[in-house]
């Protein structure tokens, strides 16, 4: 489904400050594979994530999502099959306009969008269904302005907008960071249940080891802008947090270093 | 009186266009486009060349506003293809439209005083209705003995503005529009919701412009000349009818906001033709005039709320220590 080949990023490259942000990763992930993502401070996540969606583009390397090349692809036009939550509960939707009309433009990513009244009356019901199953009580206000909600509640809408389309592949950059814990719980446990029933093919990064260790069926941590690690399957179900931090030590030689990192 | 504050209600009407316009990019897009004083020009001076050279009326107004839809693009495509600075772009652009206005007028300005104009058709139609003697029959009852030359023009142009406004209203409620609204609220979702907001931008900008034009080239008509500097200032004229209109009559949705922008349009016009007629106000002092609206309109509310809730708060304080003040005593 998404298939990342020798792929490498440098900036202010030529300069003092040049930084070797991603190094030669690759990375092949198959229909509903979901791969959570932990490293170190500067390890690259972020650009990693930057460059599926198309914000960065990479100086060499592959990105193909279902066979297709997208490396060139501008960001608006791939984001027709890349569904993204950022870490910003703000970010995902437009305060000002209502829970309805925010629908109605993720409604619209995967078609052509056209001069026809985007929140029908067919439409509505889909979203009520849709947020019902958020247990938030959203399906009651759907011509609320997005403002009036809370954080959770916005990640929780953002995801949903993220998801419903059911994207060939999701990004998830740190979505549940910036959240209280319950809240965080909250999104953790809808992510979890929208993708095991959407099947959806996941790139989750993570702060949370134990989240990392929780979700998906493959793991990967990256470091210094390399994947230095990875679990599937059977061998990511036995791995603890402890196991994580000593595979870093000894692959690396040095203690691992993030000062958002959370253990679990 | 009731002859002034009539012109003043009938041009209101026209440049409600303009102020639609300006919502559009200044609300809409959150883009803070001066193309407007440019544009506003182009429109009137489109329209006047082609009715000089003997093209129908109707269509040279139609004319101008493709004129002005095209001067909007090129702002728009200098913002997101040439990332120039919102604000730089708009000026840039309309400085350019100076220099293309005096062009196309040839001279400073032109005459229409001899030509058919779009409301001189109208209003010959207008007057087989006979609707203007029943109403001013109406308004002789109440002792007026001086009459607006017609009625046509003011309630014509009111149904083609209400018209503009249910179109801009559908059209905002459109997939298209949207993801237009977006671009001003959260540009980083609607891109990541596979929506080309450079493509969006430009058109949206360009429709803004082409409603400035064509109230351009309505005002040019309606006044029978067309200067290279009747745009001056347009753009906080344009900015004084949406502010004062969302202040008057409020933001809840999309329609509401449109219909206070004809509001605060019309109002203007009536607030300046009242300021006109103070003794030592001159025609010459109606810019600073309308500056000084803007800043009230902009200022006042904000005022008005901090003092709200300045006595709020005091009447906490002094119920809290009402209250304490009883336990005291108890």
């Amino acid at each position: 489904m998404l298939k990342i080949a020798n792929i490498s990023v440098t900036f202010n490259e030529g300069t003092l400050d040049e930084k070797k942000a991603l190094n030669g990763i690759d990375l092949e992930m198959e229909r509903g594979d979901f791969v959570t993502v932990i490293g170190s401070n500067g390890a690259g996540k972020s650009t990693l994530m930057n460059v599926i969606s198309g914000n960065i583009l990479p100086d060499v390397g592959d990105v193909l999502i279902d066979g297709k090349q997208v490396v060139h692809l501008p960001e608006y036009k791939r984001s027709a099959f890349i569904g993204r939550v950022f870490q910003d509960p703000m970010a995902g939707t437009a305060p000002s306009m209502t829970i309805e009309e925010n629908l109605a433009m993720a409604y619209s990513r995967d078609k052509k969008r056209k001069l026809k009244i985007g929140v029908t009356k067919k439409r509505k019901d889909i979203f009520r269904e849709h947020l019902g199953t958020l247990n938030l009580g959203l399906e009651d206000r759907l011509s609320a302005k997005v403002g009036l909600l809370s954080g959770g509640e916005r990640q929780a809408l953002s995801l949903m907008m993220a998801t419903f389309t059911e994207p060939n592949i999701l990004l998830l950059d740190e979505h549940t960071a910036a959240l209280d814990p319950s809240r965080a719980e909250l999104i953790t446990s809808l992510t979890e249940k929208v993708v095991r029933e959407s099947g959806l093919t996941t790139l989750m990064v993570t702060h949370n080891m134990q989240q990392a260790l929780d979700l998906g069926n493959r793991l990967i941590m990256m470091d210094k802008g390399q994947i230095i690690f990875e679990a599937n399957g059977e061998a990511k179900k036995e791995l603890t947090v402890e196991r994580l931090l000593q595979e870093f030590q000894r692959i690396r030689g040095e203690q691992f270093e993030d000062d958002r990192v959370v253990l679990g | 009186m009731f002859i002034s504050m009539f012109g003043a209600v009938e041009s209101g009407v026209i440049y409600a266009i303009m102020a639609l316009g300006v919502y559009l990019t200044f609300r809409v897009l959150d883009f803070p486009d001066l193309t407007v004083d440019g544009s506003f020009v182009t429109g009137a001076a489109v329209a006047s060349l082609s009715i000089v050279n003997g093209v129908p009326p109707v269509f040279a107004t139609l004319l101008a506003l493709l004129a002005g839809f095209a001067a909007g693009c090129i702002t728009g495509l200098l913002h997101t293809k040439g990332k120039v600075n919102a604000l730089l772009s708009g000026i840039l652009m309309m400085t350019a439209l100076y220099s293309i206005n005096l062009r196309i007028l040839g001279s400073p300005t032109v005459s229409m005083l001899h030509e058919t104009t779009v409301f001189d058709q109208l209003n010959s139609i207008w007057s087989l209705t006979g609707i203007d003697q029943v109403l001013n029959g109406m308004l002789s009852m109440f002792g007026l003995d001086r009459f607006p030359k017609t009625w046509g023009i003011v309630l014509i142009m009111l149904i083609v503005t209400l018209l503009i406004k249910l179109a801009t209203d559908y059209y905002l409620k459109t997939e298209v529009g949207l993801a237009l609204r977006a671009i001003g609220d959260n540009k980083k979702m609607i891109r990541s919701l596979s929506a080309n907001t450079d493509n969006l931008t430009i058109a949206g900008v360009g429709l803004s412009n082409g409603l400035v034009a064509l109230s351009g080239a309505l005002i040019g008509q309606l006044g029978g000349f067309a200067d290279v500097n009747m745009g001056i200032g347009m753009i906080v004229v344009g900015l004084a009818s949406v502010i004062i209109g969302e202040a008057l009559f409020g933001t809840k949705t999309i329609a509401r906001a449109t219909l206070a922008v004809i509001g605060g349009a019309i109002i203007y016009r009536i607030i300046v033709t009242l300021a006109l007629r103070v003794d030592f106000l001159e025609t010459g002092d109606m810019k600073m005039i309308t500056a000084v609206i803007v800043i009230f309109a902009l200022v006042g509310p904000r005022i008005l709320q901090a003092r709200k809730e300045k006595k709020r708060r005091l009447q906490k304080r002094q119920q809290l220590s009402a209250q304490s003040g009883g336990n005291h005593h108890a």
